[in-house]
Order: C-alpha cells, then sequence, then structure tokens
C-alpha cells in the first residue's frame, strides 16, 4: 500500500554538524518525487532520515517531525526496523551482499519478513522481482553465482530487485541510475512509473531530463555555503519547477547558470 | 595516437621499472627463504627421527615400537587443540562481536585493547595459572560431571582429584588461544564494508540479523584463519600442558580421569633432558609427527576457505 509522508520542520545532524535545516514538505502517496541539488547539499541525507538509517550513523540524530500516513516514524514506541521493512532503499552506490548469490541477495528481504515461504512461490517472486529490474534475461542462467560478479549498473539492477522484491509501501532511490547506461536507465524509468501504481517513490538524481521526465513533484536542495546546512529551497510540481520556478536559485541551477 | 609516447618497448613487451624489478626481487626472494627454512626443517626431522623408524621394536622406550609410542601422543595432541578449538572459537568470535558491534565505542577500545594484551602473556603464566587456580576449582565440576553425565565415555571417571586433566589442560589451552582468536576475528569484523551493513539494516535487519547476512559470512575465512592461528599454538603448546597435565595413560576420550595422554610437545620438553641415543631420535620422530600433523591443518584451512573464494566478499 503507498503512503503518503509529511515532513515538518526537520533538521537533521551528523553529530555537531547540522547538514540539513528546516525541511518542509509532503509527498502524495501513488506519485513519484525527485529531489535534486548541487552535490553535498543533503538529498542523501534527507532521504535517509525517511528510513530511520540515518540514525545508523555515530552520533546522527534528527530533531523534527515526519509523518507516514499519520504515524510518526520517530515516535518513541516506533521500532527502525519495522519502518525500514516497509520503506525500502536503493543506495547511491550498488550494494549487494558479497557472499550470497544473485539468488539469495533477492530473497534476502523475504526471508527475513517471511521466513516459511514455498520454494516455488520464492522462485517466482525473485524471478518477478529480476524481471521488474530488467536484469532477468541477463542473469536467469547463472542465479546461484554470486552478485559481486556482475557489472556495476547490473549490481544496481540486483539492488533495486532486492528492494521491490519485499513489496515496500514507501522506496527510496539514491541515484539510482548513476550507475546505469541509457537503456537500463529508461527501463528503470519505466519500472518507476509502473511502481508508482503500488508504491510512493522519493528518487534522487542529478539528472534534470530523468527528474522532469518521472516526477510529479520536485524539491530542490541548496546550500548557502561550504559548512553550512543544506535547506529546501523549492518544492513545486514538477512542471513548475522546469518551467517556471518561483525561486531564483532553482532557475540559476536547472539552466546550468549555478555558481 | 604516437608511438614516441607509448609505454611498451619496439618487442611489444612492457617497459621494466627499476622499483618493479627490486620488489618482485625481494619478494621472490623472501618467498623462496621461506621454502628454504621449510625443507630444511624437514630435512633435519626426516633425518634426525630415521633410525627411530628403523630400530628394533624393543630399542623404542616402553619397548612396544614406535608405533605405539607416538600413538598417545598423537592423540593425546589432537584432543588437547579439539578441546581448545572448540571452546575457543565461538567464544572469541562472540568477543570480537560484541566489541565490534554492540559495545559502546570507548569500551570496545578498552576491551579490544586488553585482549591485545592478552595475547602476549608468555604460556607460563597460563600454566601456572592452569595448576594452581583452574585445576583445583574443576574438581567439583568432575566429580558432578561423573555422577550425572558417567554414562557419556567423555565423562566416565573416576574423576581426578587434582584436577590436572585433560579437561582442564583443553580449558587452559583455550583460553591462552582465545585472544588470537578474537582479535583476528575483531580485525575483519572491522573490515565489513559499511555498505553492506547498511544493505541489510536497510531490509529491516535487526542488529543479529545484520550480523549474520553481512558480518559473519564476510568475516568467515577470518574466523577461520584466526582458528588455525589458535590451533598452531595449541597443537605447539609445550609448557602450559606440561604443567597441567598429569601424564600416565594411553588413548582415551575420558577427560575428566587421572590417566591422560601427553601431547607431543610437552612430552618432548620434559623427556629431553633425560634422553640419550635412540630415545632422542624417537623424540624427533614424535616432532616429525607434529610438523605433519600441522602442515596438513594448515592445507584443509586453506581447502576450506577456497572452496567458496567468489563468494568471500574479497571481490
Ligand atoms: N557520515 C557522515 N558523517 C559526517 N558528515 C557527513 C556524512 N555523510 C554526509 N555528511 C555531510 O553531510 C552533507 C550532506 O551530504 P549528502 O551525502 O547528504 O549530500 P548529497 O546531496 O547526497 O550529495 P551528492 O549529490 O554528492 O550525493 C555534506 O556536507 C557531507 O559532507
Ligand atoms: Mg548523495
Amino acid at each position: 500500500m503507498a503512503k503518503r509522508i509529511d515532513v515538518s520542520d526537520l533538521d537533521i545532524y551528523y553529530g555537531n554538524f547540522k547538514a540539513v535545516e528546516g525541511v518542509n514538505l509532503s509527498i502524495e502517496p501513488r506519485s513519484i518525487t525527485a529531489l535534486i541539488g548541487p552535490s553535498g547539499c543533503g538529498k542523501s541525507t534527507f532521504l535517509r532520515a525517511l528510513n530511520r538509517m540515518h540514525e545508523v550513523i555515530p552520533g546522527a540524530r534528527v530533531e523534527g517531525k515526519v509523518v507516514i500516513e499519520g504515524q510518526d516514524l520517530y515516535g518513541a514506541d516506533v521500532d527502525p526496523v519495522d519502518v525500514r521493512r516497509q520503506i525500502g532503499m536503493v543506495f547511491q552506490r550498488p550494494n549487494p551482499f558479497p557472499t550470497m548469490s544473485i539468488y539469495d541477495n533477492v530473497a534476502a528481504g523475504i526471508r527475513l519478513n517471511n521466513k516459511k515461504m514455498k520454494k516455488a512461490d520464492l522462485d517466482d517472486l525473485v524471478e518477478r522481482s529480476l524481471r521488474g529490474a530488467n536484469l532477468w534475461n541477463e542473469v536467469k542462467d547463472r542465479l546461484d553465482r554470486p552478485g559481486s560478479g556482475l557489472s556495476g549498473g547490473q549490481q544496481q539492477r540486483l539492488c533495486i530487485a532486492r528492494a521491490i522484491a519485499v513489496e515496500p509501501d514507501v522506496l527510496l532511490m539514491d541515484e539510482p541510475c548513476s550507475a546505469l547506461d541509457p537503456i537500463s536507465t529508461l527501463a528503470i524509468e519505466d519500472l518507476m512509473a509502473e511502481l508508482k501504481e503500488r508504491f510512493t517513490i522519493v528518487i534522487v538524481t542529478h539528472n534534470m531530463q530523468q527528474a522532469a521526465r518521472v516526477s510529479e513533484q520536485t524539491g530542490f536542495f541548496n546550500l548557502n555555503g561550504v559548512g553550512q546546512p543544506g535547506r529546501l529551497i523549492e518544492f513545486n510540481p514538477t512542471e513548475k519547477i522546469f518551467s517556471n520556478p518561483e525561486m531564483k536559485a532553482t532557475e540559476d541551477y536547472i539552466s546550468g547558470r549555478f555558481g | 595516437m604516437t608511438t614516441t609516447s607509448s609505454p611498451t618497448t619496439p618487442a611489444g613487451r612492457p617497459k621494466q621499472r627499476p622499483g618493479d624489478r627490486v620488489f618482485a626481487g625481494s619478494a621472490k626472494g623472501a618467498g623462496i627463504l621461506i621454502l628454504v627454512i621449510l625443507a630444511g626443517v624437514a630435512a633435519f626431522l626426516v633425518t634426525e627421527s630415521l633410525p627411530a623408524l628403523t630400530a628394533p621394536a624393543d630399542e623404542i622406550p616402553g619397548g612396544e615400537g614406535l608405533i605405539a609410542y607416538v600413538a598417545p601422543l598423537i592423540f593425546g595432541t589432537l584432543l588437547a587443540a579439539a578441546l581448545a578449538i572448540l571452546v575457543a572459537t565461538p567464544l572469541g568470535v562472540a568477543i570480537a562481536l560484541f566489541i565490534t558491534n554492540y559495545a559502546p565505542r570507548r569500551l570496545a577500545q578498552v576491551l579490544g585493547y586488553l585482549v591485545d594484551l592478552l595475547v602476549a602473556i608468555p604460556s607460563i603464566v597460563y600454566g601456572f595459572w592452569g595448576i594452581y587456580w583452574l585445576a583445583p576449582k574443576l574438581v567439583p565440576l568432575f566429580q558432578w560431571l561423573e555422577q550425572h553425565l558417567g554414562f557419556i565415555p567423555l565423562f566416565a571417571g573416576p574423576a581426578s582429584a587434582t584436577g590436572r586433566t585433560m579437561f582442564t589442560a583443553g580449558l587452559v589451552l583455550a583460553v591462552m588461544i582465545l585472544p588470537i582468536v578474537s582479535a583476528i576475528s575483531r580485525e575483519v569484523f572491522l573490515q565489513v564494508p559499511a555498505l553492506h551493513r547498511e544493505a541489510a539494516l536497510a531490509l529491516g535487519a535487526t542488529r543479529w540479523e545484520m550480523i549474520r547476512m553481512a558480518v559473519l559470512p564476510y568475516g568467515k575465512s577470518g574466523i577461520i584463519g584466526g582458528a588455525m592461528l589458535g590451533l598452531g599454538r595449541a597443537l605447539g603448546e609445550t609448557l602450559a600442558i606440561a604443567l597441567v597435565l598429569s601424564v600416565s595413560g594411553g588413548i582415551t576420550f575420558n577427560l575428566i580421569g587421572t590417566g591422560n595422554p601427553s601431547t607431543i610437545a610437552a612430552n618432548i620438553a620434559l623427556q629431553f633432558p633425560e634422553s640419550t641415543g635412540i630415545d632422542v631420535n624417537t623424540l624427533i620422530a614424535s616432532g616429525l609427527a607434529l610438523f605433519v600433523i600441522t602442515l596438513a591443518v594448515n592445507v584443509l584451512a586453506r581447502w576450506v576457505v577456497n572452496r567458496r573464494a567468489d563468494f568471500s566478499g574479497a571481490n
């Protein structure tokens, strides 16, 4: 089930360093939201705060509110493990488990959630997920080989397959296509269009065309200078951002007149 | 593309840089040196044990031939080392996991430092600890084991009154090699890339599930390596065993009784000062057996590690 996300006054810290400041936004269910902005402005940091992966880093913490379908993500009684089972994530750098086969990589999340699944059902699900990530044809004859033996782009699609195999409510993708060729990129974009019927998707991308192609809403992050926290400068429908942005900084960034 | 800037010589072979050549040469030299030393040791052992291998049975100490003399020693060596490794590996891995994944950072640093210190304690200290502290403390346990689990051959008894049994020796060895096993496991657990841990956590793994999915498989060859180093030390340990173990018997699985087989290294240490002639050759022959055992254990470990090298995470 797709879920809506409401973020209010979110500050994100690494120890004493405030990396992101004062984010307010709402993400609709069954939609794709793109986050753009220059390197180091806190896009990945913000994304990781949405599934409580941020706090895995020693000393990292957040202040403010993230509410998913009415439930406070950072509430005292919320188990981060449950949060991460509902909110899947694809990382900026591909990270399949090197000690597992391709098959086991895809099945890893399912085995965590639901230990007793029939072999035939699991086979089906693995195939469906790999097809979904446009990887099936390349790996169907070597499912028992290690995932680390794939090319970088194949590894990233394997990670996408692993993330969608568990049918999360929300899928967070951090530059999922940065290591992919144009054909796989298009395949992933088609996949996202398909997945948004069921999931809420948030994607970080450096590719403006991609943001314009796939997303309904776009958020532009920026930072005033080195050592300053990143801020959400503008959050608007993608069409508006790319045709008639409210903020001067947004216009400069997307038209390449940045810095 | 111009040919003048090409790094290859006209013959098409890559240009040799002096630095590379010096390094390759010294690395090769070091490798050959190890082989030469090893071959030298092996040759010494073989030539010096030949008289014992060919001597008539009644000239060997014990009077029943070399095999009858060495077999209990080999058995004792393997049993003590197996006990030690069985106890030390899970414990060492658990300590390493606690230090790397559970302990707060300050505590982890202190603990890691302590473990490293333990590696440096000389084995005679462990021996004295075993004989004066551990052995008497274990006597009541042995009596309890004999009474309640006596039907298991391992605990058949009669329980030793001094506590200087194979059980105690195995435990002392385990404590001795525990720091090695956990220090090496800790090093490999620290090497697990954050990316892999995060991959597991992002799927909704608990900390323990993350350890099972990412940390242990990645660290497996390191754990085996650490266990093998520990096993090497346990197989060759001399003083601690010589002090702790009260030796009299032949081959027996009874861990808590009075009649224990000795180990090769401890036996050599105890007998060598009073030996002459063929007795020395016999001891050296038992040393050859230890050499072969150690080699076999290492080959086996290498094989286990390499069997699934593709999946080791090293690529
Ligand atoms: N583990 C960390 N510890 C401390 N500071 C960090 C850590 N990770 C990121 N930062 C800092 O937080 C800020 C935001 O980083 P973040 O990775 O979120 O940027 P980003 O927008 O994703 O950049 P990119 O587009 O290059 O991926 C940067 O100043 C970065 O140096
Ligand atoms: Mg990033």
